[in-house]
C-alpha cells in the first residue's frame, strides 16, 4: 500500500490495556475485503499522527484483526527499511540473531520492558488491496517492531515477553 | 556471626543509600546482596551483611535515619543459607485490569506444584495490573498441567497469563 492509497485513512482512538481485545488472539482476514482495505488505511492514518508511532496493530485500535502497519523510516535506530507498508495475515518465517533492548507500546503507556527479538527476520503476509503474498527480510529495528506487531496480531503483548523480574519499568516523566 | 538483614523503609529523599552504606562500611560490614527501589514513590532496601557486628549495634548506629520519623529500619540476624538453584527456571508473566486477588490466585496456582518464586515484582499503571515472576519448577512438576491451571484461574480473573521457559545464554 502506498501512502497515496492510504489517504483516505481516518484517525481511530487507540486502546490501552487491560482493554481485553489486546489479549485475544485477531482473527484471518480477507486482504482484498473492502473493509481490510479501510482499516489498513486507518491504521496508517493513525499511525501518521501518533508522534514516534512505529506500527499499529488492528488490536490497538479495537478491531481483533490480523492487520498491522509498520514504518520505521524517521526513527534513529533504524537501519534498513522497507518504508511505510501494511501486512495481512503475516507470520515469522524465519527469526535469528537475538537482540534485548527496551520497547514500547501506544497500548501500554506508563511502562517499558525489556525485551528479546531477533535482528534477522523473514515475514511473509498479504497485501491489502491485491491480496499479493509479500515475503519480507527485515533487520535491526524494522525487525523489532515487525515481531512487536505480529505480537499484537497474535494477542500478546510485549508485557509477555519481559526479559525477567526486573525489565519491566516504569516509563520516567519529567514534569 | 550470622548474617545481617537490614531493610529501610519509608519516605524516599536523595542521600538514603549513601547514609545507610557509609555506616555499614564504618562498622567493616560487607554487603553481600542488596535490592533497593521505590514502591509507589517510597524508599524500599533490602541488604544482607556480613561482618563482626551484632543487630543491637547495626541499628544503633542507624539510628539518625530514623529520627525524623520519615523511614523505619530493622535489623535481624539471619542464618547463612547455601544458595542452590533446583529445576528449571520459568518467567510468568501476568497483566490484567486492577482487582483484588491476582496475585495471591496466580501464586497459588505455582505453589501446588512445589514451584518456588525467586524473583517478583509487580505494577500497578493506571487500570492496568502486571505482574513478573521468576519461578523455579522442580523436574517432577507437570509444565503443561500447571499452563491449563494458571490459564484457568486467569480466565476466571479476567487477566492474560502467559508461562514460558527463561532463557539464559551461556557465553
Amino acid at each position: 500500500m502506498t501512502p497515496q492509497e492510504s489517504a483516505g485513512g481516518r484517525v481511530l482512538p487507540v486502546v490501552r490495556a487491560p482493554d481485553p481485545v489486546l489479549s485475544r488472539p485477531g482473527a484471518l482476514v480477507d486482504p482484498t475485503a473492502t473493509e481490510i482495505v479501510q482499516l489498513a488505511a486507518d491504521l496508517v492514518a493513525t499511525m501518521r499522527v501518533s508522534p514516534g508511532c512505529v506500527g499499529l496493530a488492528a488490536p490497538q485500535v479495537g478491531i481483533s484483526a490480523k492487520v498491522f502497519c509498520v514504518d520505521v523510516s524517521a526513527h534513529p535506530k533504524t537501519r534498513g527499511h522497507h518504508g511505510t507498508f501494511v501486512l495481512c495475515n503475516a507470520e515469522v518465517i524465519s527469526a535469528t540473531r537475538n537482540e534485548k533492548a527496551r520497547e514500547g507500546c501506544m497500548s501500554v503507556p506508563d511502562l517499558t520492558g525489556d525485551v528479546k527479538r531477533a535482528s534477522r527476520l523473514v515475514v511473509r503476509g498479504f497485501e491489502p488491496g491485491s491480496g499479493a503474498e509479500v515475503v519480507l527480510e527485515a533487520e535491526a529495528f524494522e525487525a523489532r517492531a515487525l515481531q512487536h506487531e505480529i505480537d499484537h496480531c497474535d494477542g500478546l503483548l510485549f508485557l509477555d515477553r519481559v526479559a525477567g523480574a526486573h525489565a519491566l519499568h516504569a516509563r520516567k516523566t519529567y514534569l | 556471626m550470622p548474617l545481617l538483614a537490614i531493610t529501610v523503609l519509608g519516605h524516599d529523599r536523595p542521600g538514603i543509600i549513601a547514609e545507610t552504606t557509609g555506616v555499614l562500611a564504618q562498622l567493616g560490614l560487607n554487603i553481600e546482596d542488596s535490592t533497593m527501589t521505590l514502591l509507589r514513590g517510597h524508599f524500599a532496601m533490602m541488604l544482607v551483611t556480613d561482618g563482626a557486628s551484632d543487630a543491637g549495634t547495626v541499628e544503633e548506629s542507624l539510628a539518625g535515619l530514623t529520627a525524623d520519623g520519615s523511614l523505619s529500619v530493622s535489623v535481624r540476624e539471619i542464618p547463612t543459607e547455601s544458595v542452590s538453584s533446583r529445576g528449571s527456571a520459568y518467567l510468568l508473566s501476568v497483566h490484567g485490569g486492577d482487582r483484588p486477588g491476582i496475585v495471591s490466585a496466580v501464586v497459588a496456582e505455582v505453589a501446588k506444584v512445589s514451584g518456588n518464586i525467586t524473583d517478583l515484582t509487580t505494577r500497578l499503571a493506571g487500570d492496568l495490573y502486571v505482574l513478573i515472576a521468576e519461578v523455579d519448577l522442580p523436574g517432577s512438576a507437570d509444565v503443561a498441567g500447571l499452563q491449563r491451571a494458571l490459564e484457568g484461574v486467569a480466565g476466571e480473573l479476567g487477566v492474560g497469563v502467559t508461562l514460558r521457559p527463561l532463557e539464559s545464554d551461556d557465553l
